[in-house]
Formats: structure tokens, sequence, C-alpha cells
């Protein structure tokens, strides 16, 4: 499951860049494919992240963060071999998740 | 002994020792299904955002594809707890909700779907007072179907 993540956090001058890549269909429920049937939704709705244990950002998402969601966010404590986790959880209960540890530039 | 009034009260502590961010984790689903940005915000607990110059809002002015736009919003007011992004011219008007804690910059880049030109919206929470920006942005092709 980890190829369906993937993370990158980088310490540069004064903060953190993490930047996270989920693969995921993001279905709002209204598209409609070839044999025009609708698709049922299914989307992420919980995204966190945490810095060696604890939590630095939770997320809330509806329909409309595209497909295969990209998100950068940034850190002001975080320190080279940290360690930072981010875990998304969508609308069938399914989720995943994937830790990296912090490098510098 | 288990009468009605005692198991009335430890159900009631149970439900005290509950910790808060169980509660603060569950999704927003009368937000998220609101059809109009007013009621979205409704939804959300949001009353009265002012409109403020220290939040950037960075998006194209034209996009090619409305499936895939990205977007960077960071917020430069001090104590700023979360961003809220809505457009109002989606399906549902809500988009996402970022909150940050514990040294997290109230700073995100992502990318979002807008279904047709619209007013991207985003809306900063500090304390109990609410402060917002906005940004029309001209969509070719509609990306929400």
């Amino acid at each position: 499951m980890a190829d369906l993540m993937k993370i990158r956090a980088t310490l540069k001058k004064d903060f953190t860049e993490v930047k996270v890549l989920m693969l995921h269909p993001m279905e709002t429920g209204r598209r409609r494919n070839d044999f025009d049937e609708i698709v049922s939704a299914h989307f992420i709705q919980q995204v966190s992240a945490t810095l060696n244990g604890s939590t630095v950002l939770e997320a809330q998402w509806g329909t409309g963060v595209a497909k295969n969601p990209y998100l950068t966010f940034y850190l002001s404590n975080a320190k080279v071999g940290d360690k930072i986790a981010v875990k998304w959880m969508d609308n069938k209960g399914e989720s995943n998740s994937i830790e990296t540890t912090v490098i510098s530039v | 002994m288990i009468t009605r009034r005692n198991l009335l009260k430890s159900a009631a502590a149970l439900l005290a020792l509950v910790p808060l961010r169980v509660v603060a984790a569950v999704w927003n689903k009368v937000a998220f299904a609101a059809t109009k940005p007013e009621a979205a915000l409704q939804g959300l607990g949001i009353s009265q955002p002012q409109p403020s110059s220290e939040i950037d809002l960075v998006a194209p002015d034209f996009a090619e594809n409305g499936a895939i736009v990205q977007i960077e919003v960071e917020s430069h007011i001090p104590n700023t707890e979360a961003i809220a992004i809505l457009a109002d011219k989606n399906p549902t008007s809500l988009i996402a909700n970022f909150m940050f804690s514990n040294g997290g910059i109230p700073k995100l880049i992502t990318r979002v779907k807008l279904a047709e030109t619209c007013e991207l919206k985003v809306i900063v929470k500090v304390g109990d007072r609410y402060y917002e920006a906005s940004k029309n942005i001209q969509v070719a092709v509609g990306g929400c179907g």
C-alpha cells in the first residue's frame, strides 16, 4: 500500500516543507461512467499529520479536492531526523498512512 | 445498586470523559453537504468574516481545466487556527478545512476542483474571529463531474 502515498519532508532555512501525494479517485458521486451509471462517491474526508507523534495538522475534505490529492504543508519546529506521519481516511472507511523523517536540503 | 439514576449518572460521566479530540475529528457532514457558501459557513460555525489583506491567496486567474486547480494559501494573522476553502459555484461549496496546531504553519498548497468560473474564498479562524480573502477564477472546462 505504500505506493499509494508519497511524502518528502525537507528542512529549509527556518521551516520544514512537507509534500504529500495521495493516490485516490476522489469521486464526487455525481460523475457518470461510460455506461451512463453514476459512480458512487469515494473521497478522502480526513487527513491528519503528526510530528514525532503530536498532531500538527488536521484537515477535513469534501469532494472539491482534486483527484490524487496533493498537499504541501509547513512546520516551524521540526529538526532533521524528526518523524512525520500523514494519515488519511475516506468516506468508505478506507485509510492509509505514511511516515518519513525530516531531511535537510 | 444499579438504579436508573445511577446508570444515567455514570453514562453522563463516561460522555464527559470522551476526549475533545475525538469530537473534533468527526467529519462535518452538515458543512460539506451545503450547496450554498452561507450554509457551509454556518455549518462550520463561522460568522461575519472580515476581509483581510494579511491572507495570501495564490491561484491562477484562468484555469484551463477545472478538475485540477493548484492554489496556495497563507495566513499572516497571528494565532491562526484554521483555514477553510470554498468555491461559491461548486455543487457543494466547502472544499476543505485545515486546522493547525503544535508548530503547524498556517500555509498550504493543494489542488481543488472548480465546477465553473467562481469566487474562490478562504476563511481564516483566529479564536472566535474570522477573516476572509477571495479571488475570481475563470474556468474554461468545469471539473466537478
